[in-house]
């Protein structure tokens, strides 16, 4: 934590100096720049959350007044009536499930590949090591295109298939790059050492490289996650049974569709004993919204916590890459 | 002996990787093959073996017309418009670098980046489920507006043929500024403190030091990502533009990828689709080896 932290830091030293010997050239221009500067840098944050608050506000408020636009600044009619009617839409708890499977599996499969290929093209002697190394990298830099792609992938049977979510992205050529430059950054001892004791390829890689590449290994492992997450490109193209749909996909639907499913919601509900009141009947709006702060809570409980770990993974890929 | 079983050895290793590489070969090299749909007459539920071949008859067909030669030229101009703008503006990131590192207080300066760098981390759809919150008819800007009295009715933010490359441009910017900013606070970071204190002791003022010391030990960093834009010229990508399109501004938000992706999943004209996409990759190709070879020649390095 610390190290990173530190890293983020850049000028703690200088800042020193620039105490002791620039006091007296601190000048009017100067301090208006800074000024400048924090007034610009407030409004892009605010910019940046501000978008996140209002909707979560407006979940929690009266949704009479969120669908007018009214709730702004702070909730008005506090309640959490949304969030248990969203769940009443037909699909969405499925889209949940297939977002989360397919997170949960796609990234340990994605880790462990990533891993074993860094680890394997940071051997010395591999047949054709150059070859392979160049085979897997060059990936990154073309593609056939969405049309081609989405073809072949019909042609091998992909469409309508889970598998198509996973298998995919198993290889990714820029997380085999920073795991194989954080394994050849370690000792070549230890591996040597395992190897005299008689250790064979994947002893090694099991007991010596797994423990010790743990750092990069959780960078892989939330960089992988959040695409596992946010990717919607798949199911657009691939996907037509509902079953498959990912909560992404499910989002995007209802942003269109957001008035016939809040209909649908009230009219579950006015069975039930609880009428709903002007406040909690569900409007295009509160259904929206809801749904996406449910697609959104993952990325922003994980992200502030893992945060680290993302700058890590960009600087080591950008110095490698 | 000994170097005839190292070699087994070495041919085992590869062995291990080897079910990795076909699945490599599978999803990455593979969907190569999809091309040659460009040179049938390809409509489903036809299969490929049973369509006509019909050489470079699609790659004609683009330019059959001036209808079709106007289609595909407000295409293309769309991809130049919005991928220009881009690149002109490819020197934020490291300004917002620069000053963000110049903010002395330092928990204010972790906060902003920190918030800043959210944005990144959060699918197109979000985006535009975001951007729907704020901005559509009922939203809160134009509740804002409507509260405090400036209009009177709704302004269509969205659904507006108008400015449509500068607002994508400025949602690329809101989602991915404090994110690629992150590489230049690194190169910030790997400056040479002597080269500050040499500044200061010669009586240097703040934007002294960054004019002379701190742009020109970024522009190394700037030079390559600037490349590396050039090269992915033509890919802006599908998801943005196809969450943000709509029937007003169709016109003007179709980049290539998005035409592309219109033409054979909306009007099922798969052939004409993959003939386009085909170009593009192989100019995309041409573009990464041409960079390239201007960083080899300005650098001594390539890029890639």
């Amino acid at each position: 934590m610390s190290d990173n932290q530190t890293s983020l830091t850049p000028n703690t030293r200088e800042i020193d100096i620039t105490k002791k010997t620039v006091k007296m050239q601190v000048s009017a221009t100067d301090k208006i720049i800074s000024t400048i500067i924090y007034i610009l840098f407030s409004l892009f944050a605010f910019m940046c959350v501000y978008p996140f608050y209002s909707i979560i506000i407006n979940t929690i408020s009266a949704n009479d007044l969120s669908a007018k636009g009214e709730i702004i600044f702070w909730p008005k009619g506090i309640h959490f009536q949304n969030y248990i009617d969203v769940f009443k839409i037909p699909g969405l708890g499925n889209a949940f499930m297939i977002s989360l499977g397919r997170t949960v599996i796609g990234t340990l499969l994605t880790v462990g590949a990533s891993a074993f290929l860094g680890f394997m093209f940071a051997q010395e002697d591999m047949w054709g090591k150059k070859f392979w190394y160049r085979f897997t990298i060059i990936t990154m830099f073309f593609n056939a295109g969405i049309i081609p792609w989405y073809l072949t992938m019909r042609s091998l049977h992909l469409t309508d298939n889970f598998l198509a979510y996973i298998l995919p992205s198993v290889v990714a050529p820029f997380f085999i790059i920073l795991v194989k430059t954080f394994v050849e950054a370690t000792p070549k001892e230890l591996q040597q050492a395992a190897s005299i004791d008689g250790a064979g390829i994947f002893t090694i890689f099991y007991k010596v490289i797994l423990p010790i590449s743990k750092p990069i290994l959780a960078t892989v492992a939330i960089f992988s996650a959040v695409n596992q997450w946010n990717s919607f490109q798949d199911t657009l193209l691939l996907v037509t049974d509902s079953k498959l749909y990912s909560l992404q996909f499910i989002l995007y639907n209802y942003i269109n569709q957001a008035s016939s499913l809040s209909t649908m919601v009230n009219l579950q509900n006015a069975g039930s004993t609880a009428m709903a009141t002007l406040a909690t009947k569900q409007t295009s709006t509160s259904i929206r919204m809801t749904v996406t702060i449910i697609v959104v809570a993952p990325i922003l409980l994980v992200y502030p916590i893992f945060q680290r770990f993302f700058v890590k993974g960009i600087i080591i890929g950008a110095v490698k890459g | 002996m000994r170097s005839q079983s190292m070699r087994s050895n070495s041919f085992r290793k590869f062995l291990y990787i080897s079910p990795f590489m076909l699945l490599l070969a599978v999803f990455a090299y593979y969907p190569l093959y999809g091309w040659v749909y460009a040179f049938f007459d390809y409509t489903p539920p036809i299969p490929l073996s049973q369509s006509e071949f019909v050489g470079f008859k699609w790659f004609h067909s683009l330019v059959e017309n001036q209808v079709k030669i106007d289609q595909l030229m407000q295409v293309i101009w769309n991809t130049f418009g919005i991928s220009g703008l881009g690149i002109l503006f490819s020197w934020l990131p490291m300004i917002f670098a620069i000053f963000l590192t110049e903010i002395k207080a330092v928990r204010f300066r972790k906060f902003i980046q920190t918030v800043t760098t959210l944005p990144n981390f959060i699918s197109w759809v979000l985006v535009y489920s975001l951007a729907f919150s704020m901005f559509s008819s009922e939203g809160m800007v134009n509740g804002f507006l409507h509260m405090t009295g400036l209009t009177d009715s709704p302004t269509m933010f969205l659904q507006s043929s108008e400015h449509v490359w500068w607002t994508m441009w400025a949602w690329a910017t809101w989602k991915t500024l404090g994110w690629s900013a992150i590489l230049y606070i690194a190169a910030i970071m790997g400056i040479d403190e002597s080269l500050y204190e040499a500044a200061y002791v010669d009586g240097a003022t703040r934007m002294q030091v960054i004019r002379h010391v701190v742009l020109p030990s970024m522009m190394p960093t700037y030079f390559v990502l600037l490349m590396l834009q050039i090269a992915s010229f033509l890919n802006n990508g599908l998801e943005q533009y196809f969450v943000f399109q709509n029937a007003f501004n169709k016109d003007t938000i179709q980049v290539l990828d998005l035409y592309v992706y219109n033409l054979a999943m909306g009007g099922g004209s798969y052939s004409v689709s993959v003939a386009i996409s085909m170009l593009k990759s192989v100019i995309s190709v041409v573009l990464l080896f041409s960079v390239n070879g201007l960083s080899k020649m300005l650098r001594g390095e390539g890029i890639v």
